[in-house]
């Protein structure tokens, strides 16, 4: 049977590997965006409403950060929590936990460098009439993230998009242990050095189906909102 | 609680505002009481929308003292301000009234019972649970009314609220600025609609090339101007 047959059945006949390969993918990576999301958007927000010396520095780092190459932070942290390492005591090295603090640090930096300049954006449109309401720092910060929630979804969705893809960190933190750490990307990659490509090609498709569906439900919220929020 | 402080009288001492090498106002001196409708008259770039701006304190002076019931914290306290055009918050009419009880201290448990009476003064009513973006102009400026009028201003200050608004609209938010006024807030408000300004004024404060020239009773302002700068405006000359 040709390989990508092979791939589709796999798929159709929800095979139990490949499911719990594909949970464990989504969970981390969700829950990556979620944690990146709550550190990443004050950040963000904070920057875009002050000014500080060295500010512009700070943001340029942020923009770079955003091509922070996964298996240095897979490296990075794998020395962190290493057993000899400052956090080794944790002993949460090789697994899902690990994997899930190495994409968030992949992915603090784009949240925050895209919630930057579209609160920034916004401030430039309410900064008048956010004054003649004498609304506080806090409120500011608040009011605005609120109001871009829907130009946020994008954030989210770079986040996501770039924590789902990546291999090379979770590779390195995970361990790409069978039926524990093992995602969709590593098991690809595992997979298709093996030379078991139906199983490579299955979660390939799955990956790309997964993307795509969100892309498509993060456009549809934003057409959406426009139309109900103007 | 609000703090028992008074916005008013709203004093510029010698108040000058620099862009550059540009004088955008030049030394202007003027009192700000409790009274009949202070409209600020004059042709696009005399300096209305900039001195409305440094009597709400968005902007600071680059010469002279602005001060606020005797402070000088340019803290907006008990008054309030209505632009050429107002951002809506990406939320419901209802929602943006809410918020703007909220900003001016309201406790929660009154903030829909006053929001609902304030909708009402400002005849949005129906409208309450629409998206303020998607409302007409007029209807957001009347919304924009209504958020300021949460504040329970003492002074409300409008730059040409009216000015992209047709004559329907425009007569809305004429009816809800004189009802303010005869609640007893003291309305400053710039125009460049003479009109309206025959329509709302108590007194008439002219403005030209960032200058004052001129402060009357809107009557003697209208029937005798005294100086050469407004004699031509109000013939409809253009005045540079």
């Amino acid at each position: 049977m040709p390989d990508h047959l092979s791939a589709l059945q796999l798929i159709l006949n929800a095979d139990p590997t490949l499911l719990a390969i594909v949970q464990l993918s989504l969970s981390v990576s969700l829950a990556a965006v979620a944690l990146a999301a709550a550190i990443g958007m004050p950040i963000g927000a904070l920057l875009a409403l002050t000014h500080f010396p060295g500010r512009a520095i700070l943001v340029v780092l942020l923009n770079a950060m955003m091509g922070l190459p996964p298996v240095v932070v897979g490296l990075a942290l794998y020395l962190l929590l290493s057993r000899s390492g400052p956090l080794g005591e944790l002993g949460i090295l090789f697994t899902p936990t690990a994997m899930v603090l190495a994409q968030t640090v992949l992915i603090v930096p784009i949240i925050a460098a895209l919630t930057r300049q579209t609160v920034e954006d916004l401030w430039i449109e309410y900064r008048d009439e956010l004054g003649a309401m004498d609304v506080g720092a806090l409120g500011r910060m608040t009011t605005l993230l609120w109001d871009a929630r829907f130009s946020l979804l994008t954030a989210l969705l770079a986040g996501f998009g770039r924590a789902a893809a990546e291999v090379g960190a979770v590779m390195i933190v995970g361990g790409n242990i069978d039926g524990f750490t093992r995602t969709m990307t590593t098991a690809v990659a595992l997979e298709t050095s093996k030379g078991n490509l139906p199983l490579a090609m299955g979660l390939g498709a799955i990956l790309i189906v997964i993307v795509l569906a969100i892309n498509a439900a993060a456009w549809g919220t934003r057409v959406w909102s426009q139309r109900v929020t103007g | 609680m609000r703090a028992p402080v008074s916005d008013l009288p709203l004093v510029l001492d010698d108040v000058s505002l620099q862009a550059g090498a540009t004088a955008i106002l030049d030394r202007i001196s003027l009192t700000i009481a409790p009274g009949a409708p202070t409209l600020f008259i004059g042709p696009n770039g005399s300096g209305k929308t900039s001195l409305l701006r440094l009597c709400m304190g968005l902007a600071k002076p680059t010469g002279g003292r602005i001060s606020w019931g005797g402070r000088s914290d340019p803290t907006p306290t008990r008054r309030a301000f209505v632009f050429q055009r107002p951002v809506m918050l990406r939320r419901t009419a209802a929602a943006n009234v809410t918020y703007a009880l909220a900003q001016a201290g309201e406790p929660r448990a009154r903030r829909g019972e006053r929001a609902v009476a304030l909708l009402e003064r400002v005849g949005l009513a129906d409208l309450a649970d629409r998206p303020a973006r998607l409302l007409s102009g007029g209807e957001q400026q009347r919304l924009a009314l209504a958020r300021a009028l949460a504040r329970d201003p003492q002074i409300l200050l409008l730059d040409e609220p009216t000015a992209s608004l047709d004559p329907a609209a425009t007569r809305a938010v004429e009816e809800i600025v004189l009802s303010a006024a005869q609640s007893g807030i003291k309305i400053a408000m710039a125009s460049h609609d003479l009109g309206q300004v025959r329509r709302l004024a108590g007194e008439v404060v002219f403005l030209a090339r960032g200058a004052l020239c001129e402060r009357a009773a809107a009557s003697d302002f209208f029937d005798h101007p005294s100086t050469p700068e407004a004699r031509a405006f109000l013939r409809g000359d253009l005045v540079i």
